[in-house]
């Protein structure tokens, strides 16, 4: 009918007029009609259906498509109103589902891993299902990494203090990809009413059947425990979380063996972040594609970002992956403190990532690669702003010694180097430094990048070399500065220059 | 040969003189300074020595029995770091008795016990004051808001001690922490189990002082909270009793009129003192503003 008196505009057009109620619907009719005329003229040399035009600008996620609506309180965190808004809603047929449609599902996704590395969740899933893991007797775990330590980091906070039920329904979900018996969540200690909210609604879901024996009526058994951390930003790297679960000193352990074949108690184990898991049921719920859609390519999906430092409004918010570092502001944080120019540097993923200075931020996408690209890191989408007013060595400086204090003790060249660099940094703070020490101290953290255990090691390096890399004017002013308020370059060691004149024993060679 | 031994030892003389010079000038301190956390031995004290015992309450062994379920038997000692963290709030820290304790009850040598008690920097190995007023001041915090330089300042003035120390009073151990994870809402500081965030200089002398005026209004005497059996501290995470911020309905509006009253003392509540509820932009939310959306939205292909 409708098809019929599309082929025939015109009449329709004059009829329109005079039948005032559908006029809106035909002139949709007509507005659809020359597009298809067009279509009918194309020549030969034209693709009919090509792919959809390539998506080129990233960020304004609408609220329909935010994973964490809770996020700002909205609603409880307890479970009658988290199904309300779509928790816990078709698990039973998810689970029946099984490993293998499920973990194809979140390759499909592209989801990475959201603690940091990026790592793609579906192979690190698929790692548990290895050669004949189901006659391997032993229990095999998941281990949820809530140990959210990373200064500038809060996100994993949010989701445990609001959604905990997104959480829970997660470490089911991905358990059962993964075939686990059982849920570790590792909370940092000091998240102690976050662990309350956790606790509370892990017991509504075993009352309710939701996990535990028969979860959701699956016949598949599942239990979550919580652990709470003792205040160790070690522990947030898996081996070391694995160590300090196992009522040891969190100390990393080498790798290989990795987790997925020795891991928790001598069990298969896969460590994964809070967000990473808590995503997982809703995109299996929505689809891989619609998650898919978001992003650039590889770096798909929705991400919470923490904007903290020198902006406005400082917030969490969930956004968009590669959206523009400056949207990103601009747009939910309020902007930079006195504006876009007085912006002077910014993290962008946490303490761990280099930091960036203005012209890179400028036209920085917000993804794993383009960040890559600008030799820094999504990390865990942290971003610390800093405008001009920002004494930048100052604050890499905490950041050095925030490292030191957090070296594990472990491995020489982390627990040594971290010394090191802090005492470095601490005199370039007052300008205490010769000018030759820039490069020493760049050296140094590439002698520390690659020779430990743990990620640790690379993390306390990479923000002093971006901090070379980006202001090393600024450090030889620091040095300047000092020439000319005390009438020489300092000794090394941060002495005065006229240290030995004075008769104190400073260091030999000097 | 006189002649080559003379000048040799004149001048050791002078050696040893000028040395000797030199040492007394070397003011430069080595000493770690004496936070709990970085003396990593153990000295007996009158107030921590293995001489003093320890047993866990009743209700505590009740959580002891409760938590031991979570791990795989032949794992008792991966609950070692629980059961301190009972022990300390029990005790009011974790003294030598209380990791003595732990190693007896999990079957584990006590040097073990102590490794981990000297690793984690949350288990205090001497005692603490009634709050134990834990600062922020790494990079973010540093930026944040005021500064947390300007929040150090104003609880030193306030306190009247520095970073490490504790007030003759005993209510308060101020200790300058590592970042806490609440960095949208920097600056903040940890009392205790409670996150206060978005503080000013005034907002966080206002809230020492509602600190000091409760613990005077309800006698507590200065020292540690478990000292006198309170053994309600540790309940919260495994008997899911709310406390504070994490209120029944989780509901933040119900939090929007910050503070609550206690023996007659109006005490802020904790989480940001801005007026924020949580982690949303100050000025309005920029997202989430719409109904949130339901299941009308899910997969239309038929998999699930």
């Amino acid at each position: 009918m409708i098809t019929s008196r599309a082929a025939n505009p015109k009449p329709l057009g004059a009829l329109s007029h005079r039948i005032h109620p559908s006029a809106s619907a035909t002139s949709r009719l007509n507005g659809a009609h020359p597009t298809s005329q067009r279509q009918q003229r194309r020549g030969l040399a034209t693709v009919q259906d090509g792919p959809p035009p390539k998506k080129t600008h990233f960020g304004g996620l609408k609220d329909q498509d935010r994973i964490f609506q809770n996020l700002y309180g909205h609603h409880g965190a307890d479970l009658k109103s988290a199904m309300k808004y779509g928790d816990w809603y078709k698990t039973k047929e998810m689970l029946l589902k099984g490993h293998d449609w499920l973990i194809s599902e979140i390759k499909a996704s592209g989801l990475r891993g959201r603690g940091g590395a990026g790592f793609p969740s579906g192979m690190k899933w698929s790692f548990m299902n290895f050669k004949d893991w189901d006659k391997d007797t032993k229990p095999r775990y998941l281990v949820v990494n809530a140990d959210e330590g990373e200064p500038g980091t809060c996100k994993d906070r949010e989701i445990m203090r609001k959604d905990p039920h997104k959480l829970i329904e997660g470490c089911l979900v991905a358990g059962r990809a993964m075939n686990c018996s059982a849920a570790y969540i590792y909370i940092r200690g000091e998240f102690y009413h976050e662990t309350t909210v956790l606790q509370r609604a892990i017991q509504e879901a075993y009352k309710e059947g939701l996990i535990g024996r028969n979860a959701c009526g699956s016949g598949y058994d599942f239990d979550i425990f919580i652990h709470r951390g003792m205040g160790a930003y070690v522990c947030g790297e898996e081996t070391s979380l694995i160590e300090s679960l196992e009522g040891k000193p969190g100390k990393p352990r080498l790798k290989p063996p990795f987790p997925a074949s020795v891991g928790l108690f001598g069990c298969p184990s896969t460590v994964a972040n809070v967000e990473t898991v808590a995503v997982a049921p809703t995109i299996i719920r929505r689809g891989a594609s619609w998650f898919n859609s978001f992003g650039r390519e590889r770096n798909s999906g929705t991400k919470l970002f923490c904007i903290s430092g020198h902006v406005n409004n400082p917030c969490t918010v969930e956004e968009e992956m590669s959206i523009p570092l400056k949207e990103l502001i601009d747009k939910h944080a309020g902007g930079v403190r006195g504006g876009w120019d007085n912006l002077k540097a910014i993290i962008p993923g946490g303490s761990s990532t280099p930091i960036l200075p203005r012209n890179v931020c400028d036209d920085q996408l917000m993804d794993f690669d383009a960040l890559k690209d600008s030799q820094s890191g999504l990390g865990t989408a942290a971003v610390i702003v800093m405008d001009k007013s920002t004494d930048v060595v100052r604050a890499i400086s905490r950041l050095a010694s925030f490292y030191k204090h957090e070296s594990c003790g472990q491995c020489t060249p982390c627990r040594e180097g971290s010394k090191w660099t802090e005492q470095i940094m601490k005199r370039f703070e007052k300008g205490q430094a010769r000018a030759r020490e820039i490069d020493m101290l760049q050296e140094l953290t590439k002698q520390v990048e690659g020779h430990t255990i743990c990620a640790l090691g690379e993390a306390f390096a990479w923000p002093l070399q971006g901090l070379v890399r980006h202001f090393r004017p600024e450090l030889e002013a620091r040095v300047k500065g000092y020439v000319e308020t005390h009438g020489g370059e300092a000794r090394a060691g941060g002495w005065d220059h006229d240290a030995n004149k004075k008769g104190l024993l400073i260091s030999p060679g000097q | 040969m006189a002649s080559k031994v003379l000048p040799r030892f004149s001048r050791c003389i002078g050696q040893g003189f000028r040395r000797s010079i030199r040492a007394q000038c070397r003011n430069i301190s080595c000493t770690p300074p004496a936070a709990s956390e970085a003396l990593q031995v153990h000295r007996d004290s009158p107030v921590n020595n293995p001489s003093i015992p320890f047993k866990f309450n009743e209700i505590n062994n009740k959580l002891i029995a409760e938590i031991l379920k979570r791990y795989p038997p032949q794992y008792k000692k991966a609950a070692v770091m629980p059961l301190l963290d009972l022990g300390q709030r029990q005790h009011g820290f974790t003294s030598i008795s209380v990791m003595n304790e732990v190693a007896r009850i999990l079957e584990m040598p006590p040097m073990r016990v102590y490794e981990v008690a000297t690793f984690y920097t949350m288990y205090n190995r001497d005692p603490v004051g009634r709050f134990h007023v834990q600062a922020c001041t790494t990079t973010p915090c540093q930026l944040g808001g005021v500064g947390s330089d300007k929040i150090m300042a104003a609880i030193e003035n306030h306190l009247g001690i520095h970073p490490g120390q504790t007030t003759e009073d005993g209510l308060f151990t101020f200790s300058e922490v590592e970042c806490l994870g609440a960095c949208v809402n920097a600056p903040m500081v940890q009392i205790n189990d409670d996150y206060y965030e978005d503080l000013t200089p005034e907002s966080t002398v206002t809230l020492l002082k509602a600190l000091q005026a409760s613990a005077e209004a309800t006698g507590a005497a200065g020292g540690t909270a478990g000292i006198a059996g309170e053994s309600t501290a540790g309940t919260g995470s495994t008997s899911g009793q709310p406390r504070g911020q994490s209120g029944q309905s989780g509901n933040v509006d119900e939090q929007a009129a910050r503070g609550y009253a206690a023996k007659g003392v109006k005490m802020p509540s904790p989480g940001p003192m801005s007026g924020r509820k949580t982690c949303e932009p100050l000025a309005g939310l920029t997202a989430l503003k719409e109904e949130p959306w339901g299941n009308e939205k899910l997969r239309t292909d038929g998999a699930l």
